[in-house]
């Protein structure tokens, strides 16, 4: 198992006894009656393993993008357990990376995950050239020589399919979907074992938006990273991943294999989530 | 739970291991059920009480008409539907044995990587990439180089009669027949020990069928048990060597009769 998130709940509030027992699908609310809480992931469990790709659909505001937060520790969770594979505690047993020193996890955060962001402003630095932030990412995963630097930074430009030449260039000059695919290609920099992506083509040419998913594909059964991607399109989920969570008001509704949440959906919200596409 | 007759219909090398357990595939009184929440939670059948069993290196054909549940039991086995009740025991090459019915997930995935493959009735690729890297990417997810895959996916091809110069076109472009082939190209060029075909010569012409039946004959010698929808008696006469007779649940013949039939 390389993550296993079990029981990870997210509340924005001043939170209260029965945030999580009083929201969540089955109440239809993930505000909590009691204390006016906002309930953003309500007991979550998933895992990942090596070479698996999730995918998560659900509505705008159930959550997706605060589960990819906490299991990337941008933000805290307010309860439950993550575990990684290789984070263990003196006797070699899997550690709670929630409980772990800040070291451990900047490490987890510089080298074993990658997030990619909808938005480039969040997953790049703008101030650094296109080689610039790879290489920042390469120094942060533990690498001090130049030359391997500079010629690591060169071959993840070359994989993503853009001129080497434009290895000096600044985000601003790039449009769009190149600056996703410099995300991209700064994310899996320091070999990740896990990427993590929040909705990496919305907002792009639906020409562009093809061209980058065959690239996240393409470098991913070359890698053999696993992956966790957002997206509400499920055109998306059903050509990328293997395994399908789906989430509503926090909680998560039905958990599948990609084609049979597609083909055989069983919560009443999943088939109307279905049937609503198709 | 073995309610059908078993007969050793043929000679030759698989009677040497007859003593073998030969079995790959044993599903056991499976049933399915539809539940529509939205449409007033009405409940439709997909199939019920169905019950077979498939050796290595065997054909079983699934018969029946129209709306029976063939498909559905297909993609049950691949774990595309699930089911309730019932079992589907697929035996490993290493003795164990798993319920593919209620297993995990990702072994799941494991077993379809590896071990089990689905010709579905239609063509399924992204619009972007060729018919060879269409048919070749089985084989480079399992780790295989994409010379190799390149050189047996144009074999395959080649041996189904797709012309060489469709091979760098998007199979999305191609023929109802050229497409199906390419399906089956695809379903077939990683090696898998279990194997369910839906309609695979719907919609081929006779030279093109017979290629396609040639194929499968070949993969049977290769022990490779098979799970196959054809919609003529003639193709399941020359490949099958059993039928599996779906039938509904209230129709006044009993089910989970087998009839069997020489190939
Ligand atoms: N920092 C915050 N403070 C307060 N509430 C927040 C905060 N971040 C998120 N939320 C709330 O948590 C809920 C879940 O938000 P989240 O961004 O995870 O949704 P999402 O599923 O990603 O939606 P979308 O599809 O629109 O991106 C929303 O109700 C949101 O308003
Ligand atoms: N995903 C689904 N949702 C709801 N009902 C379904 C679904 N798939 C199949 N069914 C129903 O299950 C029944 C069996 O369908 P199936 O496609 O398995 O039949 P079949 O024997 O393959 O028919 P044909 O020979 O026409 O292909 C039909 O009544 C069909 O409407
Ligand atoms: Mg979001
Ligand atoms: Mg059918
Ligand atoms: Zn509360």
């Amino acid at each position: 198992m390389l993550l296993d998130v079990r029981n990870v709940s997210k509340i924005y509030g001043t939170s209260c006894d029965q945030c999580l027992s009083l929201t969540g699908v089955e109440h239809d609310r993930a505000i909590c009656p009691e204390c006016g809480s906002v309930v953003a992931v309500n007991s979550i469990s998933l895992s990942a393993r090596k070479n698996e790709i999730l995918g998560i659909v659900g509505e705008s505001g159930s959550g997706k993008s605060t589960l990819l937060q906490l299991i990337y520790q941008d933000i805290r969770a307010s309860s439950g357990e993550i575990f990684f594979q290789g984070v263990t505690d003196k006797n070699g047993q899997p550690s709670n990376i929630l409980h772990e020193p800040p070291s451990a996890v900047s490490r987890l955060r510089s080298k074993e995950m990658s997030m990619i962001y909808q938005n480039p402003r969040l997953g790049l630095n703008f101030l650094f050239s296109a080689g610039g932030n790879i290489a920042e990412r390469i120094i942060g995963a533990g690498e001090r020589r130049y030359d391997e630097i500079r010629s690591n930074a060169l071959d993840y430009i070359r994989r993503i399919e853009m001129e080497t030449s434009r290895i000096d260039d600044y985000p601003e000059e790039f449009s769009g979907g190149q600056q996703q695919r410099i995300q991209i290609a700064k994310a899996l920099s320091s070999s990740p074992q896990l990427l993590l992506l929040d909705e990496p083509t919305t907002g792009l040419d639906v020409s562009v938006q093809a061209k980058i998913l065959d690239l996240i594909k393409e470098l991913q059964q070359d890698m053999g990273f696993s992956m966790i991607i957002v997206s509400h399109d499920l055109g998306v989920i059903n050509h990328l991943t293997d395994i399908t969570v789906v989430m509503k008001h926090g909680t998560l509704v039905e958990y599948g294999l990609t084609d049979q949440i597609l083909e055989d959906p069983q919560h009443p919200y999943t088939q109307l989530l279905v049937s609503s596409i198709l | 739970m073995k309610k059908m007759k078993k007969r050793n219909m043929h000679a030759g090398p698989s009677l040497i291991r007859q003593s073998e357990n030969r079995m790959k595939l044993d599903v056991q009184n499976i049933g399915k059920t539809f539940t529509l929440h939205n449409r007033n939670s009405v409940q439709v059948c997909g199939f019920s009480n169905v019950s077979f069993s498939v050796n290595r290196g065997e054909m079983l054909a699934l018969t029946g008409p129209s709306g029976v549940g063939k498909s559905s039991i297909l993609k049950a086995i691949y774990r595309t539907y699930l089911t309730n009740p019932g079992s589907i025991l697929f035996h490993r090459t290493d003795g164990s044995v798993i319920n593919l019915a209620s297993c995990g997930e990702s072994q799941v995935l494991n077993l379809r990587r590896r071990e089990i493959g689905f010709v579905t009735q239609f063509l399924k690729v992204l619009p972007r990439i060729t018919a060879l890297q269409a048919v070749a990417s089985p084989l480079v997810e399992l780790g295989e180089t994409e010379q190799t895959s390149s050189l047996q996916a144009a074999y395959l091809l080649d041996l189904l009669g797709i012309r060489e110069e469709l091979f760098h076109i998007s199979p999305l472009t191609f023929s109802g027949g050229e497409q199906q082939r390419v399906n089956i190209a695809r379903g077939v060029i990683a090696p898998k020990e279990l194997l369910l075909l839906d309609e695979p010569t719907a919609s081929l012409d006779e030279k093109s069928s017979d290629r396609v039946l040639e194929l499968l004959m070949e993969l049977k010698k290769k022990d490779i048990a098979m799970i196959g929808i054809f919609h003529d008696k003639g193709k399941i006469e020359r490949v099958a060597d059993k039928t599996y007779n779906v039938q509904r649940e209230d129709s006044p013949v009993m089910t989970s009769s087998i009839q069997q039939e020489a190939a």
